[in-house]
C-alpha cells in the first residue's frame, strides 16, 4: 500500500517535471498581453523557429525584477529609464526597439474636466487636477504607471500632494480599468488594453494624440553571465524574428475593431 | 446580472463542446490540487496521529503552531516559495520555478496545517476512547498511530476535503510560482483573475462555474466512493 502510495507521487510529480520541446521564458507586460497581438504572433514564432514561448505576464517592476533573478530569458517591456537602469547594472546583453504603441486618456462621458478640448496631454492633466475629479492610477510600478508620473511631473504636477481624488489601486491595467469603469473615473491607459477591454461602461476614450503619449516597447535579453540555464541563443534567435518583415507584417497589420494597434520600427 | 446569466451560458456552451483550453486547465487544476492532497495528506495525517498519541514537552506549542498556520496566507507562501526556488535562489538550480511542481509545493505548504489540524481534532476524540483499551494491549506507538489512523478514516475524510477545497480555489500563490503560463501553469482561479482584468466578466463566471462544478464533483464522488452516511457508524 505505502509503495504503491508513493510510486503514484512519484509518478505525478514526474509528470509534472516533464516540458515538451524547446522552451523560453518570455517576461512580457499586461498591456502588451491585453492587446492581444501576442496570440497573433506565438503561434507563428512555434512554426517558424520550432520554439514555445513561455509568456509571463507581470508588471514592468517584476519583468525586470525576473530578469535579474534569471527566472526568464529575455523581456519584453515599455519603460525606457527602467530599461537603462537594467541594462547599466549588467542584467541584460542590449536594447533593441521593437515597436510602439500610444498611451490614451479615458473618462466618463459626461467629462467633468473637460479634457476632450486640451490641446497637449499636459493640458489634460492640469484640467483633470484643477477639476479634482476622481482619477484611477495603476500605482503598481508598471511602465504605465511609472509614464504617467513622468506625464503629471511634465504638467507641473506633484502626485504626492494630490488629494484622495487620486486614487491609487495598485493593480494591473484591466484591473483599474474595472475600478475606473465603477467608479467613472478619468485612467490612462495603453490603447490596446482599452479596446479590448469588455467592462467599458459609460468609460469612453476622451484624449489621445499628442506624442508624448507613445509607448516604446523594447526587447531586453537577459546576460547570461554567470547564469548557464539562461538560454541566450534562443533569446538571440527570438530577436532576429521579432525585427524580420514578417513580424513586421503581421505588427502593422494587427487591428482592433478596424483600428491598428501597434506601428513597427525596428532597424536593422 | 446580465453578466451572470452569460456566463452561465457560457459556461454550459464550454463544457458541452469540450472546449480544448478549457479541458486542458481543468485537468491541471486536478492534478496539481490532487497531487498537492496526497503529499500534503500523507504528510499531515501521521503528524497529526503523532500528536494525538505521543506526550511530549512542545507538544501544545506545536498544536498551536498548526493551528496559527491554517491560517497562513496564500500569497506570502507563494512570494517566500518564489524566493527560495528563484534562479539567484537556495533551490534554484532545481529548476522548479514556473511549473507545475512549484505551484504543489506552495500547495502542500499551504493545507498541511489545515488538514493536520482537523485531523488532529477528530483523532484525539477518537484516542480519548481507545486509550485504555490500547495502553492495555501493550501496543507500540507505530500500531496506535496506524488504529487511529484507520478507525478515523471517515473523519481524515473530511480534513482531507476541506484541504482540497482550499487548494483548488487558491489563486494568490499559484499565480506567484506558476506564473499562469498559458498550456503550461494556468489552472482555472489563474485564468479567472485574468479574464477578470480583461474586464471578461462573463468568461470569468463560466470558468467559475466550472471550478465549483469540479469541486462538488469531487467531494460526489468522494462520498459515494467511500459510501458515508450509508451505513452503520461509519
Amino acid at each position: 500500500m505505502t509503495h504503491r502510495i508513493l510510486s503514484t507521487v512519484c509518478a505525478l510529480l514526474l509528470a509534472t517535471s516533464l516540458q515538451a520541446g524547446e522552451t523560453l521564458r518570455l517576461a512580457v507586460t499586461t498591456s502588451f498581453h491585453n492587446s492581444g497581438l501576442a496570440d497573433v504572433l506565438l503561434p507563428v514564432i512555434a512554426k517558424d523557429l520550432d520554439l514555445e514561448v513561455q509568456l509571463l505576464v507581470v508588471g514592468t517592476g517584476q519583468a525586470l525584477k525576473l530578469g535579474e533573478q534569471g527566472d526568464v530569458d529575455a523581456i519584453l517591456v515599455h519603460s525606457r529609464t527602467a530599461e537603462d537602469a537594467f541594462l547599466n547594472q549588467g542584467f541584460g546583453t542590449h536594447r533593441r526597439e521593437i515597436m510602439y504603441n500610444d498611451f490614451v486618456l479615458i473618462g466618463s462621458d459626461t467629462d467633468p474636466a473637460h479634457i476632450q478640448t486640451a490641446t497637449t496631454a499636459a493640458d489634460a492633466l492640469q484640467k483633470i487636477a484643477m477639476a479634482q475629479t476622481t482619477f484611477v492610477s495603476r500605482g503598481d510600478d508598471s511602465g504605465t504607471h511609472k509614464k504617467e508620473v513622468s506625464l503629471w511631473k511634465t504638467a507641473g504636477l506633484d502626485t504626492e500632494q494630490f488629494g484622495p481624488w487620486y486614487t491609487s489601486v495598485g493593480a494591473g491595467m484591466g484591473a483599474a480599468l474595472n475600478t475606473a469603469s465603477g467608479l467613472n473615473a478619468y485612467i490612462m491607459s495603453d490603447r490596446a488594453s482599452w479596446l479590448n477591454f469588455a467592462n467599458k461602461g459609460t468609460l469612453v476614450l476622451l484624449y489621445s494624440g499628442d506624442p508624448v503619449l507613445f509607448n516604446q516597447y523594447a526587447y531586453i535579453p537577459v546576460n547570461p553571465e554567470g547564469k548557464p540555464h539562461i538560454k541566450y541563443d534562443l533569446a538571440l534567435k527570438l530577436e532576429s524574428w521579432l525585427v524580420s518583415d514578417e513580424a513586421k507584417a503581421l505588427i502593422d497589420s494587427y487591428k482592433i475593431n478596424g483600428e491598428p494597434l501597434f506601428v513597427f520600427n525596428a532597424t536593422y | 446580472m446580465g453578466d451572470f446569466w452569460s456566463g452561465l451560458g457560457q459556461a454550459a456552451w464550454l463544457v458541452l463542446t469540450f472546449d480544448s483550453d478549457l479541458l486542458a486547465i481543468a485537468a491541471r487544476s486536478l492534478q496539481v490540487s490532487l497531487t498537492a492532497l496526497l503529499i500534503a495528506s500523507l504528510l499531515a495525517m501521521p503528524l497529526a496521529a503523532f500528536l494525538a498519541v505521543r506526550r511530549f514537552r512542545w507538544r501544545r506549542n506545536v498544536i498551536a503552531l498548526m493551528n496559527a498556520l491554517m491560517g497562513l496566507p496564500p500569497v506570502v507562501v507563494g512570494l517566500i516559495v518564489y524566493i527560495l526556488l528563484s534562479r539567484s535562489g537556495p533551490f534554484g538550480i532545481l529548476g522548479l520555478l514556473f511549473t507545475p511542481s512549484a505551484m504543489i509545493i506552495a500547495q502542500v505548504i499551504i493545507i498541511v496545517p489545515l488538514i493536520a489540524s482537523i485531523a488532529h481534532q477528530s483523532l484525539r476524540d477518537l484516542w480519548q476512547e481507545y486509550h485504555d483499551l490500547l495502553i492495555s494491549m501493550n501496543v507500540t506507538q507505530g500500531q496506535k498511530i496506524r488504529t487511529l489512523l484507520w478507525d478515523a478514516r471517515r473523519a481524515l475524510l473530511t480534513a482531507a476535503l476541506a484541504g482540497f477545497g482550499r487548494a483548488i480555489g487558491e489563486v494568490g500563490a499559484i499565480m506567484i510560482v506558476g506564473g499562469n503560463i498559458d498550456h503550461a501553469t494556468r489552472v482555472l482561479t489563474t485564468a479567472i483573475a485574468l479574464e477578470t482584468g480583461k474586464g471578461d466578466f462573463a468568461l470569468a463566471l463560466a470558468l467559475g462555474f466550472v471550478l465549483i462544478a469540479i469541486t462538488i464533483t469531487v467531494n460526489f464522488a468522494v462520498h459515494w466512493i467511500s459510501r458515508t452516511e450509508s451505513e452503520g457508524r461509519w
